[in-house]
């Protein structure tokens, strides 16, 4: 099997997937016992308004119809009406998506440019202190609360210091940067707002650090464990023999080849660094999609709430595609050997 | 990809006897990590201050104990002081009582989150590893779509359908939870169900049931409790998450996440109302992780 089967058979596995995913979270939201109608309009409501949102959500059909229907709109870009905005969830998203993506990919990127000399380092000096200060840097990472993460760099950073913005997305600045991407940095640079840029720069950068506080110590501890199991073979020490400079030999080719490990931890970790997006960005008051989605959940918004987490278990299969691909690339024995899947 | 390679492993091998006969070697290895001393004492202490915050904390009727919280208007926002540890919150209430009282709150959402993923996941996993083939095949379909949510979102997908209640939060992570069992429980019994004693099980007729209960299941306990230990501080994390969306237990309840998020409003000027509540989760999340972490090296397990 060549290198582009692999990927179109990895490809076409992941529209069944998506297809679960969908059947999954729309039941989840509509059998489970609640009264989606009735808690939306509270419980002043009379019986006959609430009956009458039933009936145009289209709660009163049997269940797979209701999903049918749902399919067909989503095909078509509508994803309903949100009960909040009423808007099209699907407008609603497109809005603010963008801030919720710019938010984990620069996180994601802080994780890995710190985990990764972190965990190599660690690897490097195995059992001695500098492994066990990440050990213990890592344990503690993984155990902070995010939300009480952010709260403690915004009391620090931001109100006592008084470096960094607590919340929100940009500053007044002028003129404010034209949406093109809906990313800041990018609309901003594409502008050569330069303001605009240092003031969206300025506000990301605590939720970024907030976020990627446990992926930093996943990548770190995964590069660790697979980095020493490479630098004990043969040609390392070959390698050595040769006067080759330990950091050269760390870098260049140890790290290579034992990176593959390393990628799919990050594709797991991109799943909970969207998942604590949802206290993050209301920790910062960052108007992305996992605001929108908690106001969802608390005004009891279905459609939106659907929609939110469609999107990111969307994002998550599609990262984890590209972590497949990635991983073919640095280690192509798994499809070498025709045994993908 | 998404296929679990099953791990064989000393423990998931030996037989219970052999087992007992290794406890002084696993003892000692449990001791060896500093860490994991360090972290039964943690999780110690909290079941202490668990059992005992009636009498340790100086206002237990700040906490709710036998009542609802009182409130004293006049007291409010005092910063910490030798009367106040850790200052006092909007309805002047002692920060420090609500703190010890959240711990059996706490402990409780991450026992019942995991004992409801257990009781679900676990049989999953038997059922799907031991009988295999298509039911086998579609069980663990199922199990991997739950698993491409991440389980805090979809946790919060399913609470979009309940009122917010602590009940309905343990409910909702419970339900997104199991199918880490699922998988961890389906790769041990893959590897397990290879070995002679499962077969001479079988070969003398055993039944389904007995050969899963009597010859499978305790060889694959030592992984599920390992995962437990390590699972109950992310639990503790993902409800108090949810606490603090103001999705679990609501105010005035001593849940620590929700105190993190009623402090919030009055950020910076009253800190202390934020800070220790979010310091109580942090050190009984670490302590769980140290605990765990020992448990995986004294048992030899690989759990993911």
């Amino acid at each position: 099997m060549g290198y582009r089967d692999y990927l179109i058979k990895r490809g076409l596995s992941t529209i069944p997937m998506f297809l679960g995913l969908s059947v999954l979270i729309f039941t989840l939201a509509r059998v489970i016992p609640g009264r989606p109608a009735r808690l939306a309009l509270g419980p002043r409501a009379t019986d006959e308004a609430v009956q009458q949102l039933r009936e145009q959500m289209g709660l009163n059909d049997p269940i797979w119809q209701q999903y049918i229907e749902y399919m067909r709109g989503l095909l078509q870009g509508d994803l309903g009406q949100s009960l909040i905005s009423g808007r099209n969830v699907a407008t609603d998203l497109l809005e603010y998506f963008p801030a919720t993506f710019e938010l984990t990919t620069l996180a994601m990127l802080i994780a890995i440019v710190v985990g990764v000399p972190l965990g190599v380092i660690a690897g490097q000096h195995k059992d001695k202190w500098p492994d066990n200060a990440s050990r213990l840097f890592s344990f503690f990472n993984v155990s902070l609360p995010p939300f009480w993460a952010g709260i403690l760099l915004q009391l620090f950073i931001a109100f006592q210091l008084g470096w960094l913005p607590a919340t929100g997305r940009i500053g007044d600045v002028s003129p404010v940067p034209v949406e093109t991407t809906g990313l800041l940095l990018v609309d901003s640079t594409l502008a050569a707002n330069s303001a605009a840029f240092i003031s969206a720069a300025q506000h990301l950068i605590l939720p970024a650090i907030t976020l990627s506080l446990a992926p930093v110590a996943d990548i770190a501890r995964m590069t660790r464990s697979s980095f020493i199991e490479e630098y004990d073979k043969d040609y390392v020490e070959g390698l050595r023999t040769h006067g080759i400079p330990n950091r050269l030999i760390a870098y260049k080719y140890v790290l290579r080849k034992s990176f593959a490990s390393t990628l799919t931890i990050i594709g797991l970790d991109y799943g909970f660094l969207l998942g604590s997006a949802f206290v993050v960005e209301i920790v910062f008051s960052w108007p992305g999609m996992a605001s929108y989605g908690v106001e969802a959940i608390l005004q009891k918004d279905i459609n939106a709430m659907v929609g939110v987490t469609l999107v990111v278990g969307a994002a998550f299969l599609i990262v984890n595609f590209v972590v497949d691909i990635l991983y073919g690339f640095f280690d192509p024995r798994v499809w070498h050997e025709g045994e993908s899947e | 990809m998404s296929d679990t390679e099953p791990t064989t492993s000393d423990a998931s091998t030996s037989t219970l006897a052999r087992q007992l006969e290794d406890l002084d070697r696993v003892v000692y290895r449990f001791r060896q990590n500093p860490m994991s001393v360090i972290g039964l004492g943690i999780i110690l202490a909290f079941i202490l201050i668990a059992i005992f915050a009636p009498w340790i904390a100086p206002y237990p009727s700040d906490a709710g104990y036998a009542g609802e919280p009182a409130v004293h208007y006049d007291q409010k926002f005092e910063p910490p002081s030798a009367e106040h540890l850790f200052g006092t919150d909007q309805a002047g209430r002692d920060v420090f009582s609500r703190v010890l009282f959240g711990t059996q709150l706490s402990l409780k959402i991450g026992a019942v989150v995991l004992a409801a993923a257990v009781s679900i996941g676990v049989p999953i996993g038997l059922a799907a590893g031991y009988f295999g083939g298509r039911i086998g095949m579609v069980l663990m379909r199922i199990t991997d779509v739950f698993l491409s949510v991440p389980p805090l979102v979809l946790a919060l997908s399913v609470s979009v359908a309940l009122e917010p209640s602590l009940t309905n939060a343990m409910l909702a992570i419970g339900a997104v939870w199991w199918p880490w069992y699922a998988r961890l429980t389906y790769g041990e019994v893959l590897s397990v169900k290879k070995e002679t004693y499962v077969e001479a099980s079988r070969g003398v007729g055993a039944s389904s049931v007995r050969t899963i209960f009597r010859d499978i299941l305790p060889n694959v306990l030592a992984p599920i409790t390992v995962k437990m230990s390590l699972d109950m501080g992310y639990a503790i994390l993902v409800a108090s998450a949810l606490g603090f969306l103001g999705l679990g237990a609501q105010p005035p309840t001593p849940e620590w996440g929700t105190m993190v998020s009623q402090g919030r409003d009055y950020l910076p000027a009253q800190w202390w109302y934020s800070t220790f509540p979010g310091l109580a989760i942090f050190l009984i999340v670490l302590g769980f992780n140290f605990l765990g972490d020992g448990l995986r090296d004294m048992f030899d397990v690989e759990v993911q």
